[in-house]
């Protein structure tokens, strides 16, 4: 039998009987350290830290049993075997060289098969040992690490997901984690214009995995609300993000509601929740119903927006709720059910303590067992908007610092005409005047008639008396599909100019391009001809539009749009 | 963008389903619905429900359609519009020509 080579520390008062062992473990491959009695062991074991002690159980100055002992403190978590080498027999002894720490006995005369065995057989269990321990460590210093980790995580989570106004007058709200993150996410936001956006969302899972969709969600509801967004672009684009960074059958059950404090009315939009309640000051409650997938479900083209709209008078309470609070369970195993919570609603006397007294029902409910999803639930109030408590809050204002006052140029040229929307790019910059979001379909369609304008009848001179006739429409676009692949030189030039007024501002848009250009005296004169299928885009600026003049050989439009927000 | 067509059981009203932006990119597919529909076919509704966008083109091509359903006698519905192509609709008098509901 093969074994590697040991550091052996032999301790015995006999010196034959010690020399004959020291000779048999060195035969057998390995260093030997040897001890006349105890006190030497100890100093020894100290000095060459032997990975296996064979000693003699009786010795002058210190005996076996003693230096057992030290020696086993010494060792700390360390596996070190102690075999006692006795002539001893009677149980009594040997069961004292196992108190005394020792592992094994070996009797007088030596066996040196049983001994090697002996060797082997411990020096395989000290490497186990030290496998097991070094696991364990390893472990430990993960699990630390994971927990660290985790806080921090959790740290940055709250700070996305529970910073914006859900401290306001008007809410009140629950929120329990099952671990360290929440499945639940819940956030609420004023809006620029006044008003504000909630929303509630329990994604699939709990956890980690729960947490890492709640923070782009929460990153878009925050960043759009502030920025003017409507409730439906916002959902539209968490809806996608969603879509996309999730995978299938992870989603977000969510109620988002956008709350008007100005005319009284709530806009509602429910996707895969528990029916939300609108709890009226004269008892009314109306129950609203998800009809909507949740999100993260479809995709863009088939995601719906639609919303429910209510009044809400001041005093006119809203609940909404994961699905936590319904389906939470008591030691028997029922759950507290709708009726439960609609009874609570029913015995309410005053409506100020509602959300206590579902609160603790829900929790008396319960009683001592352990939660089996998150429970959240928010309520939020109708009261006029400068009661909300939340002057002076930091939340969206940094929004509002947007730029007003500028002026860019931006040209495209060839290919980027041929394979660019700039329009996107466009709307971007611009829409980064705070309170101008409002307005982004009219600037949109002003920017699209006017690029399509000069693209078409300027850069690829095509003519709209083409489109006519019904042929002539279907000819018009298949020629500017012809000219597009073909046309060189070409270049558009885009000078958009903004000016902030006491309220709102102008914006002016100057767009040239390297066509002919045509005889506008026409159009400047406002005889506008529209002929056959064409000629609409430019009314439809027109009137939006404050100013819109051609300029130079036709080929420069100039228009104003002055905006004042609603 | 996509156009997607279905008829009415007796086969007289076909609706014709704009999904995303309706521009001048839309313009075959749009035609093809209507001008390939069944002659029973005396009524048509539009449906913008998920129309995102329109532009002045599209006006042209809805234009176009109203000749085909026979002009001042056509009977052409466009439904379910969101906020801003209901604007563009308006701002061009589109409801004197259409039922817009």
């Amino acid at each position: 039998m093969s074994c590697e080579s040991l550091r052996i520390l032999i301790a015995d008062d006999n010196d034959s009987d010690r020399m004959i062992l020291q000779a048999i473990v060195k035969r057998q491959g390995h260093q030997v350290v040897a001890a006349r009695d105890g006190v030497e062991a100890i100093e020894k074991f100290k000095e060459c830290t032997p990975q296996i002690v064979l000693m003699d159980a009786l010795m002058p100055r210190m005996d076996g049993f003693e230096a057992a002992e030290v020696i086993k403190k010494l060792a700390g978590e360390e596996l070190v075997p102690i075999i006692f080498l006795t002539s001893l027999t009677d149980a009594e002894s040997l069961a004292r060289c196992v108190d005394a720490g020792g592992d094994d006995f070996l009797s007088k005369p030596y066996n040196q098969i049983i001994l090697q065995a002996k060797i082997s057989a411990f020096n395989r269990m000290r490497i186990m040992h030290s496998t097991l321990q070094e696991q364990r460590d390893q472990i430990a210093e993960n699990n630390e690490h994971l927990l660290q980790e985790q806080q921090v995580a959790k740290t940055v989570f709250d700070n996305v997901a529970h910073m914006g106004c859900l401290h306001a007058r008007n809410i009140k709200h629950l929120l329990s984690p099952l671990s360290v993150f929440n499945g639940d996410v819940l956030l609420a936001c004023q809006k620029p214009s006044g008003g504000m956006h909630v929303l509630l969302g329990d994604f699939t899972g709990h956890g980690l995995p729960a947490a890492i969709g709640a923070m782009p969600l929460a990153e878009i509801f925050y960043g759009m609300t502030n920025k003017g967004f409507n409730m439906t672009d916002v959902l539209r684009e968490i809806n996608q993000k969603l879509k996309n960074i999730l995978p299938v059958g992870f989603f977000c059950c969510s109620c988002m509601i956008d709350l008007d404090f100005e005319n009284q009315d709530i806009d509602i939009w429910i996707g895969g929740l528990p029916d939300a309640i609108l709890y009226r000051t004269n008892g009314d409650v109306v129950k609203i119903k998800s009809n909507h997938l949740p999100l993260g479900v479809l995709s863009t083209e088939r995601f719906n927006v639609d919303t429910y709209k209510f009044e809400m008078r001041p005093g006119d309470r809203f609940y909404m709720w994961s699905d936590g609070i319904i389906e939470s369970r008591n030691e028997a195993d029922d759950m507290f059910g709708e009726s439960r919570l609609l009874e609570l609603f029913q015995q309410n006397q005053s409506s100020e303590q509602l959300f206590g007294e579902i609160q603790s029902a829900v929790q008396q409910f319960i009683g001592d067992k352990e939660h089996d999803d998150d429970l959240t639930m928010v309520e939020i109030a109708m009261m006029p908007e400068h009661e909300l408590g939340l002057e002076g809050s930091k939340v969206g204002k940094s929004a509002l610092k947007g730029p007003t006052n500028w002026h860019f140029t931006y040209e495209m040229r060839n290919e980027s005409l041929r394979e660019f929307n700039a329009l996107p790019l466009l709307m971007h910059v611009i829409m980064e005047v705070p309170g101008l979001r409002s307005f982004s379909g009219q600037v949109y369609t002003m920017l699209a008639e006017l690029m399509s304008n000069a693209l078409e009848h300027g850069v690829l001179g095509l003519d709209s008396k083409m489109k006519q006739t019904p042929a002539g429409f279907a000819a018009y676009y298949m020629a500017r599909a012809e000219k597009l692949k073909e046309f060189n030189d070409g270049w558009i030039k885009i000078m958009v100019d903004h000016q902030p007024l006491e309220k709102g501002g102008v914006l002016a848009v100057r767009v040239e391009d390297s066509g002919e250009g045509f005889d506008y005296s026409d159009f400047n004169n406002r005889k506008l001809v529209r002929t056959g299928y064409s000629g609409r885009g430019i009314p439809l600026i027109g009137s939006l539009c404050r100013r819109l003049e051609y300029l130079g050989k036709g080929n420069i439009v100039e228009v104003e749009f002055v905006w004042r927000p609603e | 963008m996509s156009v997607t067509t279905s008829k009415s059981a007796d086969g007289n009203v076909i609706n014709i389903r704009i999904q995303g932006r309706f521009d001048f990119s839309s313009h075959q597919e749009f035609r093809d619905a209507y001008e390939n529909a069944d002659d029973s076919v005396k009524e048509y509704l539009i449906d913008m429900s998920e129309t995102t966008y329109l532009d002045s083109s599209a006006l042209g091509m809805l234009l176009l359609l109203r000749d085909f359903a026979g002009g001042d006698s056509a009977k052409v519905t466009i439904s379910n519009c969101n906020h801003d192509v209901k604007k563009i609709l308006t701002i061009s008098n589109f409801e004197q020509l259409f039922t817009i509901k």
